[in-house]
C-alpha cells in the first residue's frame, strides 16, 4: 500500500508549525500505523532530517501515551481504539492520511505531535484518590461491594487518561475524564468519605487549566478509546451541585479579617 | 563483592516479623530531612515513592513518560495472588511460599519468598481502601480465579486489566503525596547514571527528555523502579520505552548484576507476523483458565481449526501434563508450544504457532461469563489480528516477557552499593529462574509498600553521615561522564538506523537465549554481540542534538546499554551449565524435554562484577541454602 502523510511539524511550543508532506510506498496492510512512522522517522533520520516526534509506549491500547488526531479524529478511524491499534488495512490505499496533535487549549504542543497533558495530571492531583497510606487496613470482605457497582465503577476506572476526550470536544473540555475519575469512586464504598469535598476540588482545578464547560455535544464519548458512557459526565454534574448545595468545602465558615 | 544476604535470623515464618522489630526508626520529625530518589513510577515505584512520602520523607521521583501513570505496570492483565484463601481450597503463605519457590525451580531466598507470601494479604487490603474495583461475586465478596504453576484459586483480579487498576490505585497515592509537596515528580526524565560519593548512593544524574537539559539530582537514597530489560530481544512484550539503562548504569558503577540469563518467554502471545513488527502482545495467562491448548495431530492438516474434531487434535498440555493440563507454568508452556512447532505441528502462516480454544469453555459456561471473564482481551486480540476468538481459536505463541534477573540485592533490597535499593523486576530476589503468573505485582507491591520503607529507614538510621554534600565533586564528574556518551553516540555520524542493529540484537538473543539454549549457539552469540556492537558505535546514525527534544537519542542510547547486557546474558547462560526454569541448556534435558538441575553445582545465584569495558566481569556466587523445602524435580505431570 501507498500513502501521502500530512503531518504536523512545530519545533517548539512557542515556534509556528505547519503541514508536511511525506510519501510513504510498499507498506504491509497488517503493519500498524505508528510502525509505519517508525520507517518513516527511520527513512528521515538517515536521510539527514528531523524524525516526527509522537508520544508511543505500550503499544497495546492501555498506557495512554499515543495522542495523533488522524484525519480530523482523535485516535483516528475506527471506535473504541487507541492511535497504536489502528492498522493500516483499515486505511483505503493511495489515500492521504492527515496527522496532527491532540489539539485543545490546555494541551500545548511541545514538538510536532507531542503534546503536554500534564494538566490532567493535575486534576488527579486535586483529588482523585482516597487518601490512605500504606498499612493495616480493614478486612475487604467486610465491606461488600455489588457486583453491579463494581462493574459501574470499572467500566469508568478503565480510563487511560489519553486525553481523547479533550480532543475531540468542540469546547475543549475535560469533563470525561474528570467524571470518570468521581464515578469510579463514587460508586465504592471507599470512595465515600471525601466524596464531595473531591468533586469540588477537581473540578477546580480543571476550571483552572483551561479546559472549556461541557455542553452536551457528546463527542468525547464518541473518540474514547475506552468507550466511557457520558453518564459518567451526569454523574459529576449531579455530586457537584450536591456537594455545592449540602456539603460545602469549608462548613464552618470563616470571617475574613477585616 | 560481598554478597551476604543478611537474612535475619530465626525460623522462616518468624524473620520477616523480627527484622521489624530490631531495625532502627527515623522519628517522624527527623525524616523530613532527608531526600530519596524513586526512579520509575510503575506498581513499585510508585507504591513506594508514595509510602515514602506519607511517612514524611521528601521524594524526588522519575519517569520517562509524560505522566507517571503510564509506566508499564499498566499492561499487567491477569491478577495478583494472596493468600486469602477466600475459596477455602486450602490455600496458606506455606502454599502460596512452596508454589513460587518451585515455580522458580529452586533458585530463589527462602527467606525472600516466604516474605512475599506473608505480604500477599495485606496487598489487597491496601488496593481495596484505595478503591481500586477487584472484580466480585454475587453477593459482593471477591472473586478469585487461578493461574499455571498452582491447585488453588488465590489470583484477585479486575477484568483483564489488574495492572492498570492497581497502578492507579498507587498513581492515586502519589498524586496525593505530590499535592501535599511530598513528592517532586519529575515526568519526561530518563535516568543516565547514578552518582556514588565515597562508596555510597547520592543521587542521580538525569535528562530532562524536553530541554535536553542532563542534571543532577542529589539524595541521601537512590530507589531503582526501573523495570526489566526484555527490550533486549527486540520483540516482546514490553512497551516501547522499557530498558535496561538505569540498571545497566548501576551496574557499571559497581552493583552486583544477579542471574541475567533468567529471563522469561511468556506462552501466550499473538504471534509474530511481519517483519517490520514493532512489539509482541500478551494475552493474559489467565485465558488459560478456559482455553484448551492444542495443534492438528496430522503435520499436513489443511482444513480450518474448527473442522478438525476433536479426537485429531493434540491436546499437548493436558495430555503431558494430566494433573495442570493447560495451568503449567509458563516455562513448561513455553517449551512444549516450541517443541510442537519443532516437530512441524505449528499452525498459522509461518507455523509458529498454537491454537487456544475457548469453543468448550463458551459451551459450557455461556457467553455472558466469558466475556465477563475476558471481553476486554477478545477484542484486544480481534483488534490486532482481525479474527474473533468468539469463532475461531486464537493463535498464540511465546513470547519475551519479564526478566527473573536484575540487580542483585539482599533482604533489606539493597544492592552492592550502599544506599542504592532497587526493587520490582529491576532486581532480581523472588523469582528464581522462572516466575509464576500473578507474582509479579504482588512483589512490586509488596517492596514499595511494605518492604522498602522500613529497610530504606533503617539504612537512615544506622548512617553516622545520612545526608549528601551537595558539593561533592561526583556530582559534576558523574554529569561530565553522562555528556561525554551522549556526545559520543551523536558524533558517531553513521548511516543505519539503530533499530537495525536493535532488531539484529534480537535475532541473535531469542535464537541463542531464548526458550532454548546450547554451549555451540551461546559461544557463537558471544562472538557475534560484540561485532554488532562494534558496528554500533562505527556506522549507527543518529538525529539531531543532545540539547532538545530528541527521541532518536533516547533510543539509540538504550539499545548501546543492551547491546552490553546481550553479551552478559549470554555469558551468564554459557557458564550456567545445568537446566533450570525458563533456562533449558539442550545439553541437559530428558528425553522428552524436561529440564535436569544440577544442585551440586549451581545452587547459587550468580552476580557479575564489571571490571571495565574491556575486561571480563567477576562472577560471584550467593549459595542458596533450604532448610523449609527440599529441592526436587519439578514435576506437573
Amino acid at each position: 500500500m501507498n500513502f501521502t502523510l500530512r503531518v504536523w511539524r512545530q519545533e517548539a511550543a512557542d515556534a509556528p508549525g505547519g503541514f508536511e508532506t511525506y510519501e510513504v510506498s510498499e507498506i504491509s496492510e497488517d503493519e500498524s500505523f505508528l510502525e509505519m512512522f517508525d520507517g518513516l522517522n527511520d527513512r528521515l533520520t538517515v536521510e539527514g532530517q528531523r524524525p516526527v516526534a509522537f508520544d508511543h509506549d505500550c503499544r497495546e491500547g492501555i498506557c495512554g501515551s499515543c495522542s495523533m488526531t488522524i484525519n480530523g479524529r482523535p485516535h483516528g478511524p475506527g471506535t473504541g481504539t487507541t492511535t497504536c491499534q489502528i492498522y493500516m488495512r483499515q486505511f483505503e490505499d493511495g489515500t492521504t492520511i492527515t496527522v496532527e496533535p491532540f489539539n485543545a487549549r490546555a494541551f500545548p504542543v511541545i514538538r510536532d505531535l507531542i503534546v503536554d497533558r500534564s494538566a490532567l495530571d493535575r486534576i488527579q492531583q486535586a483529588g482523585g484518590y482516597t487518601g490512605v497510606n500504606a498499612g493495616p487496613k480493614p478486612e475487604p470482605n467486610s465491606n461488600p461491594v455489588s457486583p453491579e457497582d463494581a462493574e459501574q465503577a470499572i467500566d469508568a476506572a478503565i480510563c487511560i487518561g489519553c486525553g481523547a476526550c479533550v480532543a475531540a470536544c468542540p469546547n475543549g473540555a475535560a469533563m470525561l475524564f474528570t467524571g470518570a475519575k468521581i464515578s469510579h469512586l463514587g460508586h465504592l464504598p471507599q470512595g465515600q468519605p471525601g466524596r464531595y469535598t473531591r468533586v469540588q476540588d477537581m473540578v477546580e482545578q480543571m476550571d483552572s487549566e483551561g479546559f472549556g464547560g461541557c455542553t452536551n455535544f457528546g463527542e468525547c464519548e464518541a473518540a474514547c478509546p475506552k468507550e466511557i458512557s457520558i453518564r459518567v459526565i451526569g454523574r459529576l454534574n449531579r455530586d457537584y451541585l450536591v456537594g455545592v448545595l449540602y456539603h460545602p468545602r469549608n462548613p464552618r465558615g470563616a470571617m475574613k479579617p477585616q | 563483592m560481598n554478597l551476604d544476604p543478611r537474612i535475619p535470623d530465626g525460623p522462616l515464618e518468624e524473620k520477616w516479623r523480627i527484622w521489624k522489630d530490631n531495625h532502627e526508626l527515623v522519628g517522624p520529625r527527623r525524616r523530613g530531612d532527608h531526600v530519596i530518589a524513586v526512579v520509575g513510577t510503575g506498581l513499585a515505584g510508585a507504591s513506594a515513592a508514595a509510602t515514602l512520602a506519607g511517612m514524611g520523607y521528601n521524594v524526588e521521583a522519575f519517569c520517562f513518560q509524560d505522566s507517571a501513570r503510564r509506566a508499564h505496570s499498566i499492561a499487567a492483565q491477569g491478577g495478583i495472588n494472596a493468600t486469602k484463601d477466600y475459596s477455602n481450597d486450602g490455600d496458606s503463605v506455606h502454599r502460596l511460599f512452596a508454589d513460587t519457590l518451585k515455580g522458580g525451580d529452586f533458585r530463589a531466598r527462602e527467606a525472600n519468598t516466604w516474605r512475599l507470601a506473608e505480604l500477599s494479604t495485606e496487598i489487597i487490603d491496601q488496593a481495596v481502601a484505595q478503591g481500586v474495583p477487584f472484580n466480585r461475586e454475587y453477593g459482593g465478596l471477591l472473586a478469585t480465579r487461578s493461574f499455571g504453576g498452582v491447585l488453588v484459586e488465590r489470583t484477585f483480579y479486575v477484568r483483564g486489566q489488574t495492572g492498570q487498576q492497581l497502578l492507579l490505585g498507587a498513581y492515586g497515592a502519589l498524586s496525593n503525596q505530590i499535592r501535599e509537596g511530598r513528592v517532586k515528580m519529575n515526568t519526561r526524565h530518563e535516568l543516565l547514571d547514578i552518582v556514588v560519593c565515597d562508596g555510597r548512593a547520592r543521587g542521580v544524574v538525569a535528562r530532562d527528555l524536553v530541554t535536553g537539559e542532563t542534571r543532577a539530582h542529589p539524595a541521601d537514597a537512590v530507589v531503582l523502579a526501573t523495570g526489566g530489560y526484555s527490550n533486549v530481544y527486540f520483540l516482546s512484550t514490553n512497551a516501547m520505552g522499557c530498558n535496561v539503562t538505569a540498571a545497566w548504569r548501576a551496574y557499571k558503577r559497581g552493583a552486583g548484576f544477579a542471574n541475567p540469563c533468567f529471563t522469561q518467554i511468556h506462552p501466550t502471545c499473538i504471534p509474530q507476523t511481519k517483519e517490520h513488527q514493532a512489539k509482541l502482545t500478551l494475552m493474559s495467562e489467565s485465558l488459560r483458565n478456559d482455553g484448551r491448548v492444542w495443534v492438528p495431530r496430522d503435520k499436513d492438516e489443511s482444513r480450518p481449526p474448527n473442522e478438525i474434531p476433536d479426537e485429531e487434535r493434540y491436546y499437548f498440555l493436558e495430555e503431558r501434563y494430566p494433573r495442570y493440563g493447560n495451568l503449567v507454568p509458563r516455562d513448561v508452556a513455553s517449551r512444549a508450544a516450541k517443541h510442537v512447532c519443532d516437530e512441524g505441528l505449528g499452525v498459522g502462516p509461518t507455523g509458529r504457532a498454537v491454537y487456544m480454544d475457548f469453543r468448550d469453555a463458551i459451551a459450557q459456561r455461556g457467553e455472558r461469563e466469558i466475556e465477563a471473564r475476558y471481553g476486554n482481551l477478545f477484542e484486544l486480540y480481534e483488534q490486532i489480528t482481525g479474527d474473533s476468538p468468539w469463532r475461531v481459536p486464537m493463535q498464540i505463541y511465546p513470547a519475551p516477557h519479564y526478566a527473573m534477573g536484575g540487580l542483585w540485592v539482599d533482604y533489606e533490597l539493597m544492592t552492592t552499593i550502599p544506599g542504592l535499593f532497587s526493587i520490582g523486576e529491576s532486581n532480581f530476589s523472588d523469582h528464581g529462574a522462572n516466575r509464576l503468573g500473578a507474582s509479579a505485582m504482588m512483589q512490586c507491591l509488596a517492596d514499595g509498600y511494605f518492604v522498602l520503607p522500613h529497610t530504606v529507614t533503617d539504612y537512615f538510621a544506622r548512617l553516622e553521615q545520612p545526608h549528601f554534600d551537595p558539593d561533592h565533586p561526583a556530582y559534576a564528574e558523574t554529569e561530565a561522564a553522562v555528556e561525554e556518551r551522549l556526545a559520543r553516540l551523536l558524533g558517531v555520524k553513521g548511516s543505519t538506523p539503530t533499530r537495525d542493529f536493535h532488531r539484529e540484537l534480537g535475532r541473535v538473543m531469542i535464537d541463542a537465549c531464548g526458550v532454548a539454549r546450547s554451549a555451540e549457539g551461546l559461544t557463537g552469540a558471544l562472538e557475534e554481540i560484540p561485532a554488532i556492537r562494534e558496528r554500533f558505535w562505527s556506522e549507527v546514525c543518529v538525529a539531531g542534538d543532545s540539547r532538545e527534544l530528541n527521541q532518536s537519542l533516547e533510543y539509540a542510547g538504550r539499545v548501546a546499554d543492551f547491546l552490553e547486557l546481550g553479551e552478559l546474558m549470554c555469558r551468564d547462560a554459557l557458564i550456567r551449565d545445568e537446566s533450570c526454569g525458563c533456562h533449558l541448556r539442550e545439553e541437559h534435558q530428558t528425553e522428552d524435554g524436561e529440564p535436569i538441575r544440577d544442585d551440586d553445582r549451581f545452587a547459587h545465584v550468580a552476580a557479575y562484577e564489571y571490571q571495565g569495558p574491556d575486561a571480563e566481569p567477576i562472577r560471584h556466587t550467593e549459595q542458596l541454602e533450604f532448610n523449609e523445602l527440599h529441592p526436587k524435580a519439578r514435576s506437573y505431570r
